[in-house]
């Protein structure tokens, strides 16, 4: 059998009273773009951090990579890419500086990191911008500036909260290229999302709703478990059961 | 051993050197504290404005008042004709003291009876008047003498003390102010910028891209402290320069011991801001906890008020302070020019609260969210 990539079991966080994430199972296979979708509040954000070893699970289980998240945290963090929400980069330093740093934290030295970062920097087409600070940047080349700091150790997991949000069209299309590239090469993807379009670009989505797992499947097999015919129709579903 | 902290270490040299407001800060304060607190601050208090009621107009009395004025403790800006009048000047503030010679005072000092001088001084700032208040009875003292040796027929008097104010003969100001405000200045510094360096990591948001890398706890925050370990000792070495040239600060010790043990200090001061980093949530907590760390440090350190004036709690709560026992340090070495014999308890509690600053801060710092 096939070791998954990303496995949860039961996975549960509260903040007070509130339940976050409850009770969450899914599994994710090597090389698979996995989205989790669902409307502000729904979960997303912190099922995310949890498998990152950002946040610890009230309840439940998590191994990404093998690893369980709450056991051996730190041997995760070799393993996976993170892009979070805000951009996380340090502004005042330069494209260059800002790889340079992360490669350092991620212990490439001499000529590897040289190349890596080389392929790194031609991978998301930032060569242009080495010398600008990121503060600078608009937010697509952010966006691409944080996917590159998060591939600099060729992480086998990379875990993406968000990661068009604010970004034109074309920039967003480009990202997603890149996106089925690196699973092409065997990356495995987890992605969240509220932009329907990018939802249909992933293999398989686990749609939440109030911290609950409520369609598991292919984007149309999601949209017809709520009882929409197309994603956006199960979506929009979705967020007027919430409102109510 | 610590891979990451060499990138984290020059990270934070990058961004030292691009926010230069603060870069100016860190170089600019102590050159404007220096120089505010070096001529600001004098705690001799001479000139007191004195007005005098002389009510016998003699060359006695004359010769009194002059030697009143003598002392350099009392400048005479006016001359009054009635006992209101005097009174008037020091409520309003025109004068701080007021020499009262009565009618009788030659008669009484010819007749061998005791000639009285009334002294009165605005006490209501008790640093100001003591000055005036020692200078004065100086005055009676030295005439009482003058006039006994001469009555009992002697050319010699029968006792002398002899005070040697040692290590600061002249008694001055500069040289009690400036190596204490050496380690005001990096308290202030030191616990100011590390009591920022992970609340704003964590406010801008760089803090949860940074921990789900390999850099462990005890790198992340060394990272933050050792570029300013080199900030301080640049703080100090300017106070020290200014110190010396133009306050005239005598260098009398060991100046390599005092960097060493300035080291440990600097070391201690980062760590526990670092210490308040891990406490609070935003810049602007750390910012307020930062200060009200700074106010018992110039309060109860002895950098301004002697600490054996201090009744015996805020005694003990000195000694809490790394500020106080490096200032026994500064002024040991600076101006007692003594050395580590003298000075190993003080450098051992600095040690210790490094130590202890730094193992509290790794172990209160979690590498996660909440």
């Amino acid at each position: 059998m096939i070791q998954p990539s990303v496995e949860t079991r039961g996975l549960t966080r509260r903040f007070g009273a509130l339940t976050a994430v409850q009770d969450l199972t899914i599994r994710i296979e090597k090389g698979e773009v996995f989205g989790l979708l669902g409307p502000n509040g729904s979960g997303k954000t912190t099922t995310i951090r949890m498998l990152c070893g950002l946040l610890e699970p009230s309840a439940g289980s998590a191994t990404v990579a093998g690893i369980d998240v709450t056991v051996a945290p730190e041997q995760i963090r070799q393993r996976i890419g993170y892009m979070s929400q805000k951009f996380g980069l340090y502004e005042d330093l330069t494209v260059s500086e800002n790889l340079n740093f992360y490669a350092g934290i991620y212990e490439l030295k001499g000529d590897a990191r040289r190349r890596r970062v080389a392929a790194v920097v031609s991978f998301v087409g930032v060569g242009n911008r080495l010398r600008q600070l990121a503060a600078e940047l608009s937010g697509g080349w952010k966006q691409r500036l944080a996917l590159g700091c998060a591939l600099l150790h060729e992480p086998t997991v990379l875990f993406l909260d968000e990661p068009t949000a604010g970004v034109d069209p074309a920039a967003r299309r480009s990202f997603w290229r890149a996106i089925h590239d690196l699973a092409a090469q065997g990356t495995t993807v987890l992605v969240t999302t509220h932009y329907m379009d990018e939802a249909e670009r992933c293999q398989r989505l686990a749609m939440m709703s109030g911290g609950r797992l409520i369609a598991l499947g292919t984007p149309a097999e999601v949209a017809a478990a709520v009882g929409g015919r197309t994603l956006e129709d199960a979506f929009i579903i979705l967020q007027e059961r919430d409102e109510r | 051993m610590m891979p990451h902290l060499g990138p984290m270490v020059r990270k934070e040299f990058i961004q030292m050197r691009r926010d230069r407001l603060t870069l100016g800060i860190m170089v600019g304060l102590p050159v404007v504290q220096l120089l505010l607190f070096g001529y600001a601050i004098q705690t001799d208090v001479r000139n007191l404005p004195t007005v005098v009621l002389d009510q016998s107009r003699t060359p006695e009395s004359r010769d009194i008042v002059a030697a009143f004025q003598n002392t350099g403790n009392f400048r005479i800006v006016a001359h009054v004709n009635d006992r209101p009048a005097l009174d008037r000047a020091i409520d309003r503030g025109e004068a701080q003291a007021g020499i009262v010679i009565p009618y009788d005072f030659p008669r009484r000092l010819a007749r061998g009876t005791t000639a009285r001088i009334q002294v009165i001084v605005d006490a209501a700032d008790p640093l100001a008047s003591q000055a005036a208040i020692g200078a004065a009875a100086g005055v009676a003292e030295v005439r009482n003498l003058a006039l006994l040796t001469r009555a009992a027929g002697r050319s010699v008097v029968p006792l002398e003390v002899r005070v040697r104010p040692r290590y600061n003969p002249g008694l001055r100001s500069p040289n009690y102010i400036v190596p204490g405000l050496v380690g005001v200045i990096l308290t202030i510094t030191m616990v100011l910028i590390t009591a920022m360096a992970i609340v704003r990591e964590r406010e801008r948001g760089t803090l949860e891209q940074l921990i789900v890398t390999p850099v462990t706890k005890t790198e992340l925050m060394l990272g933050k402290i050792m570029p300013y370990v080199g900030v301080g000792l640049v703080q100090m070495t300017a106070v020290l320069l200014l110190g010396r040239f133009v306050f005239a600060v005598p260098l009398a010790g060991d100046v390599l011991l005092l960097y060493a043990i300035a080291l440990v200090f600097v070391v201690a001061s980062l760590s526990f801001g670092l210490f308040i980093s891990t406490l609070v949530r935003t810049q602007q907590q750390a910012m307020q906890v930062a200060f009200f760390f700074v106010l018992p440090n110039i309060l109860l350190s002895g950098f301004m008020f002697p600490r054996q004036a201090m009744p015996l709690f805020f005694q003990w709560i000195g000694l809490a302070l790394p500020l106080t026992h490096f200032l026994k340090v500064l002024r040991g070495i600076l101006l007692k020019g003594v050395g580590l014999e003298a000075l190993w308890p003080q450098v051992a509690v600095l040690l210790g609260f490094a130590v202890v600053m730094i193992v509290a801060s790794v172990r209160r710092f979690h590498k996660t969210l909440d």
